[in-house]
């Protein structure tokens, strides 16, 4: 090693930038006895090509050393807020125990997602041979690791006192609306590299998480869940720099060779596509499940997609890129989404780990004031036809399994936005089999890579089939009975309506407003 | 391109640390609109907002790294451009 480094200049501090040159240049792999396509074997896979690795830049110019420090202090300042949070008995000071269903999806349906990145994350740094894209990587794969932990050490305590948080891992294998963020995952982690970074960089952190992590954290913090909102923030602090690479990396892609924006643009009509459809189950977080409510999901939808989304779109148009295919179908369906998506889980409560419940009074004016194209028109008729129901004791259930789309895995819950009495249905025949999807969207994707989706796993389809047993169990011979136990949902306790729920009946009882009179001697 | 008119933004938490650097955005930025949110603060301006470490110093009264903002920053959007002594978020067009 050259002890005699000319590049450094003697007795001055070093800039930001002559520090990152230094720790991120000449610490590449040059392989001496194997060609280097054999050691970076997925590079040329995808017709993208790359000249200089050297190009790429992050511009916030961490180095590991400033990384080590400031992820440190960010630790401390979280682990701080859990001590107090749990010394301080905060689960109890949330504003309505139904709170507590918004993290019974975050925790198992996103927290297996942030894993699930680390992974990706761990494995593309090994992809890119250019050292600054790599390092990019190397920290991105620790940071998610680092949401993972916090959000299961965050959430553990209302593990300790709240139903539906026993086995994340678990549930997101196996529930049927889990399996909608899972598969994305997966779709992403079996793409090529450029396309997993297109998915997960750009699309997903760039277009979408400020969907989840900013209306959603501000509405944990306005509910008072202290624990949810600084591990959200502390992790969307590491989003910021992962949103930024996720633009450097474009452009980067883009500046290297012409031929690439027609690769990236397919990716990006893809990429944006799959996250928008996870995203439905954002939309009635918003409105259906945060008891005191922030923002809709048509007001998040317009500041944090069309606005940014549409100004990214303006400074990408210089390369040719446009905005993502169907993203004025998603404009039209933000005045949708919410409704449909909650009916849906309202219908089929019974197969969910969370509970679910019908809005009051309060919550359809509020629904009605920020949907006034379609709310009183279209879902508070039918959510007072479930009230009345519900009243006579004939509360509705969809006793069907619904089907699924092939691509995103979301049921047919949908209906064609200019017509909402009819389901949105598409369908596309492929070696002599007929398969279905939930939008024009998904049947793009499906048509663009068949040989993928045909071998997706769809919950309805296995479970019918049988194959939705706990192994090892004995089958109980009822397909609904033996998937409950098959996802862990504990019936009765986990699943259902939120009244006459144990969480409810131990809420009132902690909070001392439980009027019904104590039992006659046990 | 679309008709949006192109907008950059920068989101901190709302506490101690963020009250200079949101005092020296708005001094830096007459154009940026503060949006302050349950938890958080949400600076708006169209095509460029600039945050300048001479400017938080100065309503500090003492040295303040510019790097720590990863420590309270949430979101932004924006092409970004860091040195040591500025950030500047911007769209080209």
């Amino acid at each position: 090693m050259n002890t005699q480094d000319t590049r450094r200049p003697t007795g001055k501090k070093l800039s930001l930038k002559e520090k990152y040159a230094l720790m991120t240049r000449g610490l590449g792999w040059d392989t001496s006895y194997e060609p280097m396509d054999k050691a970076f074997d997925q590079l040329g896979l995808e017709g993208i090509k790359i000249h200089d690795w050297d190009k790429w830049e992050d511009p916030f110019r961490l180095t590991m050393d400033a990384y080590w420090k400031y992820q440190a202090e960010k630790e401390r300042k979280l682990y701080a807020v859990l001590d107090a949070f749990q010394q301080n008995n905060g689960h109890l000071n949330i504003s309505d125990a139904r709170y507590v269903n918004t993290l019974k999806l975050f925790f198992t349906g996103i927290t297996p997602a942030e894993y699930n990145a680390h992974r990706l994350f761990a494995m593309l740094g090994r992809q890119f041979p250019g050292p600054g894209a790599a390092i990019a990587c190397q920290m991105q794969a620790v940071d998610e690791l680092r949401h993972v932990q916090t959000q299961i050490h965050s959430i553990s305590q209302y593990n300790k006192y709240f139903n539906g948080l026993h086995d994340h891992t678990v549930m997101n294998d196996r529930l049927w609306y889990l399996s909608v963020p899972k598969s994305f995952f997966e779709d992403a982690i079996s793409s090529g590299p450029f396309e997993q970074i297109i998915a997960i960089s750009f699309a997903l952190e760039y277009l979408l998480t400020n969907l989840v992590f900013m209306p959603f954290m501000s509405g944990a913090a306005y509910n008072g869940d202290m624990a949810t909102v600084t591990f959200g923030f502390s992790s969307q602090s590491d989003e910021a720099r992962h949103m930024t690479l996720g633009l450097e990396c474009i452009k980067f892609v883009l500046e290297q060779d012409p031929g690439n924006a027609a690769i990236i643009q397919r990716y990006l009509d893809k990429w944006f596509w799959r996250g928008y459809k996870v995203l439905g189950l954002v939309s009635m977080m918003l409105d259906y499940m945060l008891p005191k409510k922030v923002m809709s999901w048509k007001e998040a939808w317009e500041i944090y997609f069309v606005q940014n989304g549409g100004s990214l779109f303006n400074d990408l148009s210089r390369y040719g890129l446009r905005m993502p295919k169907y993203w004025e179908q998603s404009v039209a369906e933000a005045e949708h989404l919410s409704h449909q998506t909650w009916n849906a889980f309202y219908n089929f409560s019974g197969a969910a780990a969370f509970h679910v419940w019908l809005p009051s009074d309060e919550d359809m004016a509020w629904l009605a004031e920020k949907y006034p194209n379609t709310f009183d028109q279209h879902y508070r008729p039918r959510i007072e036809h479930y009230r009345k129901l519900q009243a006579e004791g004939k509360r509705y259930y969809n006793p069907s399994l619904p089907m699924l789309c092939q691509t995103c895995q979301t049921p047919l819950i949908f209906t064609e936005m200019d017509d909402p009495t009819r389901t949105s249905h598409r369908q596309l025949e492929h070696d002599g089999d007929t398969y279905h999807f939930c939008s024009d969207g998904c049947r793009d994707i499906f048509a663009g890579q068949p040989d993928k989706y045909v071998s997706a796993w769809l919950p309805a389809h296995q479970i019918l089939q049988g194959n939705c047993v706990e192994p090892g169990a004995e089958a109980a011979g009822d397909p609904g009975a033996d998937a409950l136990r098959y996802f862990h949902v504990v019936a009765g306790q986990d699943n259902l309506d939120y009244e006459g729920s144990p969480d409810e009946a131990n809420w009132l009882r902690w909070k001392g407003l439980d009027k019904t009179p104590p039992a006659a001697a046990a | 391109m679309s008709s949006i008119q192109s907008t950059v933004f920068m989101a901190l938490q709302t506490n101690d640390d963020t009250r200079p650097i949101i005092e020296a955005l708005q001094r830096d930025n007459p154009d940026a609109v503060v949006h302050r949110l349950p938890a958080m603060v949400k600076i708006d301006a169209p095509r460029r907002l600039v945050l300048r470490r001479s400017t938080v110093e100065e309503i500090l009264g003492t040295d303040w790294d510019l790097q720590s903002i990863n420590l309270n920053l949430i979101s932004l959007s924006g092409n970004v451009d860091e040195s040591e002594d500025e950030m500047i978020l911007h769209w080209n067009r």
